[in-house]
């Protein structure tokens, strides 16, 4: 079995930049990803697409292939295609590629596996034609596919994003739902100092929202009652906004509310987990590193917190070097002089994450959905009976698990841990930290027990 | 008092003995632990399961088949009282085997416990093609099977579901997420939580699988349980292609493939390896080579609690009468057997069943 | 370009010829299977196994299993595999109406 200095997950801004950084310092890397090309779901497939639709994507998009290419250089073995299912202590990672399994060791793990949508249950929201809205994004990146009359529903930047895009493409969404409110916008001001330090990025969300008006999209804001209506797929969004009640007819429907860290391969591993209540989800411990509080597991990007791509690549720089150091490839005093610059960058990056996170809350009506809204899309188990089972003793989300089976389904509770916490918080009247999460095992994704039986060494395997 | 009977554990066991004592019109209240607590309940094989119990002990294979043989009846009452539903399927089940020899070994012994049990052992040896008509997915590696007419499967979490909700439905005092410190029997039970809580009982019975090896002792009990590492896996939900369960793999109504288990001596440690998995993975495509293509959704470990003769422990404390220990490794088999015939061992009542022969006595140091 | 689509597609490239559940279909060579399916105007790629309730793709990214398409008799994720010359696909398995639990 191949042994490394250094297996990065994911081959995102963070795993990449990581990946590039540590070889440069004389580390063997691996970086294993599951898509068929680099650059994560932010990059989807730069290197291709770049050319075919850079315009309509934006730099913020081509900027990506910087960073793919440092995937090129000596040092890095990119294997691509490469689905972990699990990751054991020692380290032994176990991967599935073009239905085989293999597996590698490491001396130090760096999970940069990003983000997931926030789960957003709302009545309807398990139809066809019903999608993530960064599964809107990925659709033009990597496919060049465009919904032609699709409704935006939900809040914050990203969607501005999306409709933006969509708009240059020529297919405008038939409406924007959102929920934040004014009062939302008046809390979100004390953090506008801080937000002026990242002006970039605010200028660039006026910039969409200009590009959104001109092209007359319909805005509905503090819009609440959002369901999706349809029998075999989604027809229409109905919702209420300033007091009117309004349906809109469509056949795509973009949901969003914000990303969380996708946190499946840490947990496996033990890393501890806090609530964040600015980011309203949990977030790992980690040191300013990314180094977690089991020993040698690193974790950089949005794994952390949601931070966006360029501050993703910095904590990527940030943890190999410090990866670096500990393997003796770098002196302590050169770290920390190298750091000082990425440190100073990730200040900027982080300045205006207070304001747009106080501006564009989660959704409340998906945060603590009616009874009868389907909250696990796996295994179909609602509000009302995750209610129902802390009425019976669930104190948290695994015995939830064996009482009605959320979470036990093949996405493994990616779609539903954070709103079982969250239902069990409000329910029991406790925090999410008392609550605590699903307990997260391999395999991290499915796989075929042929596959998983191809690695067996037993005797019953090698008479074979 | 507060109440007449503190139960301490709210796993399978535990539920099953204050669901028996509830009909009975006792008071009961039952201290669980928390979400994280080691709990076989929710990781368990779920069989109803008699052949290869008590190989060595025949009043064990009795006990089994006696629970086995009220299973239906006691799940249809706990489904007509709460409402929800417990399937069990009790058609048979089989002993898988790759080799002539281990079949016949083990038929030998079979044998020799039937005669014990007064001929009520019904099993009958299937060659492979006799197997393969009752099982077509069945692979060529699996020479035959003994099929045992009194061994079945139930839903071991939907069982969990339903005994909580019974239990509070019949006015059960239910205490989630303590951890017990301490018991002391000044005047009576004072059972003592991390939390400051304080039950006071008239009689203890201790149900808290393996948290019994540290509790045990403080009320004059051995209570010499270990754990044993058992990995499972369970597959996507697939259209009915097991009829009957095995040791090996079984189906469970939801429609996933189950396959278990390991048997691992580390200790308190409940971790997933990729060598269990794939070693159970290869021994499941062995069994029915159509599973190569299933994709494992989940795995888990969970802990067996287990004596070391791997049979049940029925004891009162001698130190503390009416402290009581119910231990044993098959929760599941003997549910029933535990909510409709040890309330009378624990009353002391003429129809009491002898469970001598799982006193701790049997432990004495030699 | 498929007018019963609610998808619009913005590349030209070959194309190659699938079928799904039966129909034939002609996709574009090395594309996402989940986005060639949708722009080809798939929208219920499955029912699920619990409720029989009609699903299509949801995150794009390999997380949320609703894109689950049979290939070869393997259940897989259609927006992890590319779409080659001759694949065929086929829903899963689907709850049956009144699904007896036994």
């Amino acid at each position: 079995m191949t042994r490394r200095d250094l297996v990065v997950i994911g081959a995102g801004p963070a795993g990449m930049a990581a990946a590039a950084t540590a070889a440069e310092l004389g580390l063997s890397v691996t970086i294993l990803d599951e898509q068929p090309r680099a650059g994560g779901q932010i990059y989807r497939d730069v290197d291709r697409v770049a050319m075919l639709r850079g315009d309509i994507l934006g730099t913020d998009y081509t900027d990506g292939a910087r960073l793919t290419a440092g995937l090129r250089r000596d040092g890095v073995e990119h294997i691509s295609g490469a689905v972990v299912w699990a990751v054991e202590e020692g380290f032994r990672v176990s991967y599935s590629r073009n239905g085989r399994g293999a597996q590698i060791t490491a001396d130090r793990i760096l999970l940069a596996t990003g983000a997931l949508e926030r789960p957003m249950p709302l009545p309807g929201w398990t139809l066809p034609g019903v999608m993530a809205a960064g599964a809107g994004q990925i659709l033009l990146k990597q496919s060049g596919v465009l919904a032609r009359n699709a409704v935006l529903a939900g809040s914050g930047p990203l969607l501005y994003l999306i409709a933006a895009q969509m708009v240059r493409a020529g297919t405008p969404p038939a409406a924007m739902v959102e929920t934040q409110t004014r009062a939302d916008m008046i809390r979100a001001i004390r953090h506008a100092g801080g937000a002026l330090r990242g002006w970039r990025y605010l200028l660039k969300g006026l910039k969409m929202l200009a590009e959104i008006t001109r092209a007359r999209v319909p805005r509905f804001t503090g819009a609440t009652n959002i369901a999706i209506e349809g029998a075999q797929r989604a027809e229409a969004v109905t919702f209420t906004s300033h007091g009117r009640s309004r349906r809109i007819p469509c056949q795509t429907v973009f949901l969003h509310h914000g990303v969380v860290p996708n946190a499946q391969a840490a947990r496996s591993l033990g890393v501890s987990y806090a609530w964040n209540t600015a980011q309203a989800c949990f977030v790992p411990t980690v040191d300013p590193w990314g180094e977690s509080d089991v020993p040698d597991v690193f974790i950089a990007g949005d794994g952390t917190g949601v931070a966006g791509a360029k501050a993703a690549a910095l904590a990527g720089r940030l943890a190999a070097l410090r990866i670096a150091e500990a393997a003796d490839r770098l002196s302590a005093p050169e770290r920390d002089r190298q750091a000082a610059k990425l440190r100073a960058a990730m200040s900027t990056e982080l300045a205006a994450r207070p304001f747009l996170d106080a501006a564009y809350p989660p959704c409340a009506e998906a945060i603590a959905p009616a009874d009868d809204t389907v909250i696990c899309r796996c295994e179909e188990v609602t509000a009302g009976d995750i209610r129902r089972y802390a009425k019976l003793g669930c104190v948290g989300p695994n015995q939830t698990k064996a009482f009605g089976r959320p979470g036990m389904g093949p996405c493994q509770g990616r779609y539903c841990g954070l709103t079982v916490t969250a239902l069990l918080a409000d329910t029991n009247a406790r925090t999410p930290d008392e609550i605590g999460y699903y307990r997260i095992r391999p395999p991290l994704k499915p796989v075929t027990l042929g596959e998983l039986a191809a690695l067996d060494d037993s005797t019953l395997n090698s008479a074979k | 008092m507060e109440t007449d009977y503190a139960i301490i554990g709210g796993g399978v066991v535990g539920l099953s003995v204050a669901w028996g004592l509830l009909s009975r019109g006792r008071t009961v209240t039952v201290i669980d632990g928390d979400d994280g607590s080691f709990r076989a309940s929710r990781g368990n094989f779920g069989l109803v399961w008699v052949q290869s119990k008590g190989m060595n002990q025949p009043q064990y294979a009795r006990w089994s088949q006696q629970s086995s043989s009220i299973w239906a009846e006691f799940a249809a009452e706990l489904e007509a009282n709460s409402g929800l539903s417990v399937p069990l399927e009790q058609k048979g089940g089989y002993d898988l085997h790759f080799s002539e020899d281990t079949l016949q070994a083990t038929v030998d012994k079979y044998e020799v416990l039937k005669e014990k049990l007064d001929g009520d052992y019904p099993f009958e040896v299937l060659g492979h093609n006799a197997l393969r008509k009752e099982e077509p997915h069945i692979g060529p590696k699996v020479v035959g099977a003994i099929l045992h007419h009194q061994d079945g499967h139930a839903n071991p979490l939907r069982l969990l579901l339903a005994m909580a909700a019974d239990v509070r439905r019949m006015g059960g005092r239910v205490l989630d997420g303590k951890t017990v410190t301490g018991v002391s029997k000044p005047d009576g039970f004072h059972i003592d939580c991390s939390d400051g809580t304080t039950v006071r009982a008239a009689k203890v019975v201790l149900s808290a699988g393996l948290g019994a090896a540290k509790l045990g002792p403080q009320l004059g009990f051995r209570a010499p349980v270990r754990p044993q590492r058992g990995q499972v896996l369970i597959t996507e939900k697939l259209p009915k292609m097991i009829n009957r369960p095995s040791l090996i793999a079984r189906q469970v109504d939801e429609g996933g493939i189950q396959i278990g288990a390991t048997n691992e001596e580390v200790g308190l440690d409940d971790r997933v390896t990729q060598p269990g998995i794939s070693k159970l993975a290869a021994e499941a495509v062995a069994a029915y080579p159509a599973l190569a293509k299933a994709q494992l959704v989940r795995s888990w470990g969970a802990l067996r609690v287990l004596s070391p003769d791997g049979l049940p422990i029925y004891q009162e404390s001698t130190d503390m009468p009416g402290a009581y220990l119910v231990t044993c490794h098959s929760g599941i088999t003997l549910a029933a057997a535990h909510a409709r015939f040890l309330p009378d061992w624990i009353e002391g009542t003429n129809a009491a069943p002898d469970l001598e022969v799982f006193s701790e006595s049997r432990f004495a140091v030699s | 370009m498929n007018p019963a689509s609610p998808f619009l597609e913005m590349d030209d490239v070959p194309r190659v010829q699938v079928s799904f559940d039966g129909a034939r279909l002609s996709l574009p060579e090395g594309a996402n299977l989940a986005a060639a399916l949708l722009a080809a105007g798939v929208d219920v790629f499955r029912n699920t196994p619990v409720s029989g309730a009609p699903r299509g793709p949801f995150c794009m990214m390999g997380a949320c299993f609703d894109c689950l398409v049979e290939i070869d008799g393997v259940i897989r994720q259609a927006c992890m595999i590319e779409a080659t010359e001759g694949l065929q696909i086929v829903k899963p398995h689907e709850a049956k109406a009144g699904n007896d639990p036994a």
